[in-house]
Formats: structure tokens, C-alpha cells, sequence
């Protein structure tokens, strides 16, 4: 409990900290003066504050929480650490759904909300697909299920390569740009859902937190506590690809959080996931904060690709942490 | 008809393969017995039909007079416990692995064990001999201490009936009399309902009131460990030659194997 209130206010900082800093500093005070009391609504520093830099940062709590959410529920219902929100195929379908987008200029024609939707889209249809190839009989096979992502997700990512080599020069910059992932989004009713669904993950996802912490003892053994192992892992594995789905057509592929943050998590506090839901949401939200704090300032004014950042750092600190535990014993 | 506490009656599961046909047995409440039979005759294919691991294809199981399909999932945690043959666990504290037996007695919305709870798991841990390693990580503990663990856990659901696939299997003699005499201690005291799956027929004859022979997925006979471990029986089902004789301590069935080498050496 008190690791969850201490990541709390270290996520209050992040986001201060993400407030303040960038092109234009300001001070992390007149920052918290301005959160709790407003400010000018014409100056300068409002409005900046305000529109540019409030949803980045609000979109990155959501985001990284919701990466986090979803990696550390699936490592659960697979009894696999290595798996991540993206290991399924959900970033390959994205991906492809956005390339054919782009490809076909449909987000010229209709809007630029295609490319959100058919990311969704296309992230679905993958989910769609490996659900229903591993699920026979009205039971499903977990570990088929597993190695099917895998499969699709290759799949899907050739198919975007075929895409990519065929296409314009254009469209292949705009393809490559959107796969880098940026937690810059104009629209803000997408980062409110985004926000709102993450939390409301979150939320639902207590509700199952006993069968998940019986699931550490496999699925045999959670049947015998007495829980429906079926019904849970669908329910969870909806809830999860839920989240992957919309966190990557918002703000493009972001990888390794999903992965990393859970792991830094068990090996600091141990497995049980009534502390590692709500702990993932906090240190993902602050870990995606952070990293874009230095993904916009590293090479300002230029703007380097969050996914850099989150893959070099995430994976430092973890082999760091990995190592210091090994001399710890 | 009467039901005793736990009845089976003509029951039927499998997988694509194997598939387990006609079992009917019945247990008192406060017996102690066991399930023999060679390696693939469908032992532990029974316990995944008993816990619904596998879906049941005829048959009945009473459990107390009722049909346990009419339990839910935790209802049935709460009177049945069941300790499996391989103990593969995660990352856990052995207390927080014997906690886990209280799960079933949990609403849904209930995050946090009680003080009740803590005192339970504290004390069949205690009972089992495990308490003073409760901080340790179960991956942590010996062959035989993981397996008192998970009896402990078994305990803390506070079952009437206890089931275990091979509690004994790799442990060494030493472990395994240990594992047996706590089963045998929780039976008299505190009139625990016992079904085990156990391949050493000695031990199997020594401790069990009641034997039940598997054979190629049929129930081929039960009764007593006299009635059953008979030199006749043993050879059929088991296909190996054996002498039969009294422990004359406990006068109990004893086996002996019968290696071929002997053979030879007694044509000769």
C-alpha cells in the first residue's frame, strides 16, 4: 500500500515535471499554482500549458498505464513474463490497418480520425482471429493461443513490409512516422477516452484480481481455489487487447512498456498482482511521462520518436535492476 | 439409495485416446484410501474427471448426498481439496502460497485476508511443520517440504475430503513415512475424508483401509489391501511376477518383485 501511494505522488511529480519542462521552461510552482487555481486564460504560458502540453502529458499517463495494465494482465493469464500487449499481433494488425490507410489515402478522403479507427480496427481483427483459431470447442488453449499471435503478427508485419516497398515515397514517411509512435495528438475527446477506458480497465480489472494471483499456481490449481479459469481468461484477455487496441491507434506502436514495467515491478515487490495492477498503471503512466519528457528535449527543438527512448532506458534500467539483484543473493 | 459421503456411479471421462469407463466407488466419511494401478491405467485421469478438469461424459458424483455438478466452483473448494502431482509455482512466499487456500471462502470483492484467515494458514502450516520456513520462496524448499506445503494449502480450505495425486512420488523413504503419518494423523483427528493416488503397493497396503485397483482404464477391483494385493491380481494387472507375503509387524500385505535375474539363477 505504501509503494502505491509513494508511485502516486512520484506520478503527480512526473507529470509537474512533464508540465514544466520543454521549449519554454516554467517553473514547476507556477505550474501547481496554475493546476489548482487556473491562471490568465490569455497569456502565454496558459495557453501553452494548457493545449499543448496538458493533453501530451495526460495522453501519456493514460497510455503508459494502459500499456503496463495490459502487459502485466496478460503475463498473468499466460503464466509468461516475456509476453507483452504487442507480442499477440496487436501492433501488426494496427500497423497494417494504418499502413492500407495511408496507402489507400483513405485518411486524406475522410479524416484524419482513420487513422485512430483503422489502427483499432485492424488491432481488433488480429484479436478477432486469434481468439478464434485457439479456441476450439468452447474451451481455449493458452499456449496455442500464444504461438497463433506470434504467427499472425508476422503475418501482418510482411504484409505492411509488402505495402511499404510498393508504395510512395510519401506515404512511406507517413507510415514510418505513425509506426514510431508520438504521444502527440491533436484530437483531445480521443485522449479523454483514451484516459477514461484505461482507468475503467483498471477498476475492472480488481474485480478479478483473486483468480489472477491463483493463476500463479496455473490454471489446474486456480480451478481447484474454486474460480472458472475459462470465463476469467477471456474476460481478461478482452479486457487487455481492449487497452493494446486503443493505446496503439492513438499514439502509434510504443513498445517494451508493456514489457519492462511489470518486470521492474516484480522484481522490486514480488507477483502479487493486487499490488502489481494498480503499481503497473502508476510506474507505466510515470515511466511514459518521463520518457517523453526526454524524447522532446534530448534534440530540441526537434523531437526524437518516444518508442527510442522508452526501448533504450526501459532496457537499460532493467538490466541494471537484473544485475543487482543477482549480486543481492 | 442411500449415498454414502462420497459416491461415484458409473462414471465415464477421458480425453481423445484414453478414455476412463464405468467407474463406481464409493467412500465413508473418515476413510483412508488409496488408488493403485500401473503407470496410464487412470489414476490421476480420475481426479481431473472428480475436480472438472475434464468434462465428464456419463455418470454421477455425489458428494455428501449431492450431485457435485450442483456445487459451484467454490462450494466445491470448500469442501474438497485436492494436492496435484507436480508443484510448479510461481515466484511465492510459502505464506502466501498457503493463504491461497482460503481463495474459496472469499466475496468477490474481498482483496485482503482476514485475521481469521492468517490464523488458519499459520496454523496448518504449523501442523505440517512448515511454519518456520513461511518467508521462504516455495521455490526455495525441498522436494518434501513443497509437497507439506501444498498440503497445508489443501488444509486451509478446510475440506472433508482431501484427494492427492502420488504425495510421495520422488521423495525419499524418510519423506515419504513423514508424508504419510501427517495424512494418517489428520485422518484419525480431525476425521479427514482421504483418497490417494500412490504407485508403492507397500505403502499403499501399509496405510490405506481401502484399496482400488485401475487397470487400462477400468476399475478392476477394490476392497481391503488383503483382498486386493493378491499375487493373483497383482500379476494380471501389473504383469509382473511377485511374491506375497504378511509384514510381520503390522500384518499387512508385503510385495516382493521378483527380478529375472533371480528367475534365471533359480532355473539354473
Amino acid at each position: 500500500m505504501l509503494g502505491l501511494l509513494v508511485m502516486l505522488s512520484l506520478l503527480m511529480a512526473a507529470v509537474a515535471l512533464g508540465l514544466s519542462v520543454g521549449e519554454l521552461n516554467v517553473s514547476p510552482g507556477s505550474v501547481v499554482r496554475m493546476l489548482l487555481f487556473g491562471g490568465h486564460e490569455g497569456s502565454m504560458e496558459y495557453l501553452l500549458i494548457s493545449r499543448i502540453r496538458l493533453p501530451r502529458v495526460v495522453l501519456g499517463v493514460a497510455v503508459g498505464g494502459a500499456l503496463s495494465l495490459a502487459g502485466v494482465i496478460l503475463q498473468g493469464i499466460y503464466r509468461n513474463p516475456l509476453v507483452e500487449p504487442f507480442t499477440l499481433g496487436i501492433s501488426g494488425g494496427a500497423s497494417l490497418g494504418v499502413a492500407v490507410t495511408i496507402v489507400m489515402g483513405l485518411h486524406l478522403s475522410l479524416g484524419s480520425f482513420m487513422l485512430p479507427l483503422s489502427g483499432f480496427i485492424g488491432a481488433f481483427v488480429i484479436i478477432f482471429l486469434v481468439y478464434t483459431i485457439s479456441s476450439r470447442r468452447g474451451a481455449i488453449n493458452i499456449q496455442n493461443m500464444l504461438l497463433t499471435g506470434v504467427m499472425i503478427s508476422f503475418i501482418a508485419s510482411s504484409a505492411m513490409m509488402f505495402l511499404m516497398a510498393t508504395t510512395s515515397s510519401d506515404n512511406l514517411h507517413g507510415i514510418v512516422f505513425w509506426i514510431m509512435g508520438s504521444l502527440d495528438e491533436p484530437n483531445t475527446g480521443l485522449i479523454k477516452l483514451t484516459l477514461i477506458v484505461s482507468l475503467a480497465v483498471l477498476v475492472i480489472s480488481y474485480l478479478f484480481v483473486q483468480p489472477l494471483n491463483a493463476l500463479r499456481l496455473g490454471e489446474e490449481k486456480a480451478l481447484h481455489l474454486g474460480f472458472n479459469t475459462n470465463v476469467v481468461i477471456r474476460v481478461l484477455f478482452i479486457l487487455a487487447s481492449l487497452l493494446a487496441g486503443i493505446c496503439v491507434s492513438v499514439s502509434g506502436v510504443i513498445g517494451f512498456v508493456g514489457l519492462i514495467i511489470p518486470h521492474v515491478l516484480r522484481l522490486l515487490f514480488g507477483s502479487d498482482y493486487r499490488f502489481l495492477l494498480a503499481g503497473s498503471f502508476l510506474l507505466g503512466g510515470i515511466f511514459l511521462v518521463l520518457s517523453d519528457v526526454v524524447a522532446r528535449t534530448i534534440i530540441s527543438p526537434n523531437e526524437l520518436p518516444i518508442g527510442v527512448i522508452t526501448g533504450i532506458i526501459g532496457g537499460l534500467v532493467f538490466l541494471l535492476l537484473m544485475s543487482q539483484k543477482r549480486k543481492g543473493k | 439409495m442411500e449415498h454414502s459421503f462420497f459416491h461415484i456411479e458409473n462414471f465415464s471421462c477421458g480425453y481423445p485416446g484414453f478414455k476412463l469407463s464405468g467407474i463406481n466407488l464409493s467412500l465413508e466419511k473418515g476413510s483412508f484410501s488409496g488408488i493403485i494401478g500401473p503407470n496410464g491405467s487412470g489414476k490421476t485421469t480420475l481426479f481431473r474427471g472428480i475436480t472438472g478438469s475434464i468434462s465428464t461424459m456419463e455418470g454421477k458424483i455425489f458428494l455428501k448426498g449431492k450431485d457435485l455438478q450442483l456445487f459451484s466452483l467454490k462450494e466445491r473448494a470448500r469442501n474438497m481439496a485436492i494436492v496435484t502431482q507436480f508443484t510448479d509455482t510461481d515466484q511465492i512466499s510459502v505464506e502466501d502460497y498457503v493463504l491461497m487456500g482460503r481463495m474459496p471462502y472469499h466475496h468477490r470483492f474481498q482483496f485482503f485476508e482476514s485475521k481469521k484467515d492468517i490464523e488458519k494458514a499459520h496454523k496448518y502450516m504449523q501442523l505440517t511443520d512448515v511454519f518456520k520456513h513461511k518467508d521462504k520462496l516455495m521455490t526455495e524448499l525441498s522436494g518434501g517440504e513443497q509437497q507439506r506445503a501444498a498440503i497445508a494449502r489443501a488444509l486451509t480450505q478446510e475440506p472433508e475430503l482431501l484427494l492427492l495425486d502420488e504425495p510421495t512420488s520422488h521423495l525419499d523413504i524418510t519423506h515419504q513415512v513423514r508424508i504419510l503419518d501427517l495424512l494418517h494423523r489428520l485422518n484419525q483427528e480431525m476425521g479427514l475424508t482421504v483418497l490417494m493416488v500412490i504407485h508403492d503397493l507397500n505403502l499403499a497396503s501399509e496405510y490405506c483401509d481401502q484399496l482400488v485397483l485401475f487397470d487400462e482404464g477400468h476399475l478392476f477391483t477394490q476392497g481391503t489391501p488383503e483382498e486386493v494385493l493378491t499375487f493373483d491380481t497383482i500379476e494380471k494387472v501389473y504383469k509382473t511376477p511377485v511374491i506375497t507375503r504378511t509384514n510381520p509387524y503390522s500384518n499387512k500385505p508385503v510385495i516382493f518383485l521378483v527380478s529375472e535375474k533371480m528367475m534365471k539363477d533359480s532355473h539354473n
